[in-house]
């Protein structure tokens, strides 16, 4: 195949647009915290950059996207992006530079490790999360992304459709974070009940903004392709954030006020639940689908919250559970008519492709759980997961890194 | 000389600044504080269901006057943060030993 301009300039900028969603996660977490860890909050997500960027064109993309080994993982091939260059790949993205899409790809890993530090902000020693991180990204996302995405990943070889990381990025991000949440314990004053409260809720939004517009890269990238089913997936991916904060923001005020925070969170919900669907339903199944992902993942919260589970920033709730439901929407909205190389859904008639997303749900989140668990562990009886109680009342921000987020001579 | 600190609203800022204007006060310091009263705390929401925030804030005039207009100050700070409701704060008021005004370094009563 040749390569195709306008296909290479989409997915050039879409992968730039996907980074810009790391500081943007960075943002929004860091605006939900205590004062005294913001900049260690930020930090996780920015670090990540830094990680991920080097270990993705190391190995990452080798063991994700590398000639398939009986469906599992890919091989070494790749490594150190030996034969990854400007030609296309013969199997990937065919019309663009194989660089190109490998650089998409890596911006994917580097936003799904990033996602899931929302669960343990405030207490995690740092470096336990650099180790913890490069393993997970081994151990867990490379092998997950090549079942899904992978030619000849076993969970693509069934059918199960995942456009652009509803299994890969939200579900393997949020069902992780709460085995991690739970390893790693609740922070000092949750049990308590202390107030935890956000020092800077613009700073979210700011946060939620940059997710929101980047993940135009990330839906309507994924098409791979800069003709119509990039533009279908670009509306279907804002129709569902919009149905998300729209709903938000009603049962918010239903419970008492239209809050900001919750309107960003709704947002964030119904991005989470269309992408594995964007590209496989018409731009009006945004509705539905972002109507349902803002109402479940509300009632997890609650759920999550009554539990006395401190998965602080709700990645389990918002990701996994927007993601679960996105994947399972797809296998009832989806349709041939919008992407002859997707499949129908339950409303076309075919019910089959319902029980294929039911069983890539079912088996990522058992994997993610077990896996995400005794990676924790061993790092926690090697090195310890949590800074000491005092590091921890000091605040991350001082005791991990030798910084403060707001300046000035007093305070 | 007595020294006034008042805990007032932060709404209340602009008419207790306006009636120390009137009883012939023009130096006041300000500054935000936390703190409460019998009103006990705030509930604000986060992304589910609510929390409490312990401490409201409030802000703190402080200013230093003659003896005999103490009586005269404290009734204009008070009738101009007064709303009738729980939290409109307290006023304090403390003998001063002695003032200095920096750049003439006069002393006492002429330094206020």
């Amino acid at each position: 195949m040749s390569i195709n301009a306008a296909d290479t300039a989409w997915l050039l900028v879409s992968s730039a647009l996907v980074m810009l969603m790391t500081p943007g996660v960075a943002l929004f977490y860091g605006g939900m915290v205590r004062r005294k860890n913001v900049l260690s909050t930020i930090m996780m997500s920015f670090a990540v950059l830094g990680l991920v960027g080097l270990l993705w064109v190391l190995y990452g993309y080798s063991l994700s996207f590398g000639p398939d080994k009986g469906g599992i993982i890919g091989g070494l091939d790749f490594i150190g992006l030996r034969t990854v260059g400007q030609e296309p790949s013969s199997v990937y993205a065919t019309t663009v530079p194989h660089l190109a899409f490998m650089a998409f790809q890596g911006m994917f890993a580097i936003i799904t490790v990033a996602l899931v530090t929302g669960a343990v902000v405030e207490r995690m020693k740092f470096s336990a999360f650099i180790v913890f991180s490069t393993l997970w990204l081994t151990i867990v996302y490379c092998p997950v992304a090549h079942w899904v995405w992978g030619s000849g990943g076993w969970l693509a070889k069934l059918g199960t459709l995942d456009f652009a990381g509803g299994i890969v990025v939200h579900i393997l991000a949020g069902v992780s974070a709460l085995a991690l949440a739970s390893l790693v314990g609740p922070r000092k004053g949750f049990r308590e009940k202390e107030p935890m409260e956000p020092n800077n809720i613009p700073m979210v939004l700011l946060g939620a903004g940059l997710l929101w517009f980047g993940w135009f890269g990330f839906n309507a990238g994924s098409a791979l392709t800069s003709g119509g089913l990039a533009s279908s997936a670009f509306v279907a991916t804002n129709t569902s954030a919009a149905a998300g904060a729209f709903t938000w923001m009603i049962l918010s005020w239903i419970y008492r006020r239209p809050t900001v925070l919750g309107t960003a969170t709704g947002a964030i919900a119904g991005l989470a639940a269309i992408t594995p669907a964007a590209g496989f339903v018409s731009p009006l199944m945004g509705i539905p689908i972002g109507i349902v992902a803002a109402v479940i993942c509300y009632y997890c919260m609650l759920l999550r919250t009554r539990r006395g589970i401190d998965e602080s920033l709700d990645v389990w709730a918002v990701h996994g559970m927007g993601g679960t439901w996105g994947v399972l929407a797809t296998g009832i909205f989806a349709s041939v008519a919008v992407n002859a190389a997707g499949a129908n859904g339950l409303i076309f008639g075919n019910a089959m492709q319902l029980a294929k997303q039911l069983l890539g749900v079912a088996v990522v989140w058992v994997f993610a759980f077990a896996v995400t668990w005794v990676l924790g562990k061993i790092v926690d009886v090697t090195m310890g997961l949590r800074v000491n109680a005092t590091e921890e009342t000091v605040g991350l921000d001082i005791s991990q890194h030798g910084e403060r987020a707001y300046g000035g001579m007093l305070r | 000389m007595k020294k006034i600190e008042a805990i007032i609203r932060e709404e209340k800022l602009d008419a207790v600044r306006a009636a120390l204007q009137n009883s012939g006060y023009y130096g006041i310091t300000v500054s935000e504080v936390s703190g409460h009263g019998r009103e006990g705390g705030l509930i604000l929401q986060w992304r589910v269901g609510e929390y409490k925030v312990d401490f409201l804030p409030k802000l703190k005039v402080e200013l230093v006057v003659l003896d005999e207009d103490v009586a005269r100050t404290l009734n204009a700070i008070t009738s101009a943060a007064r709303t009738g409701e729980m939290g409109d704060g307290k006023i304090f008021v403390l003998p001063v030993e002695n003032a200095v005004r920096v750049r003439t370094g006069e002393e006492g009563d002429n330094a206020i």
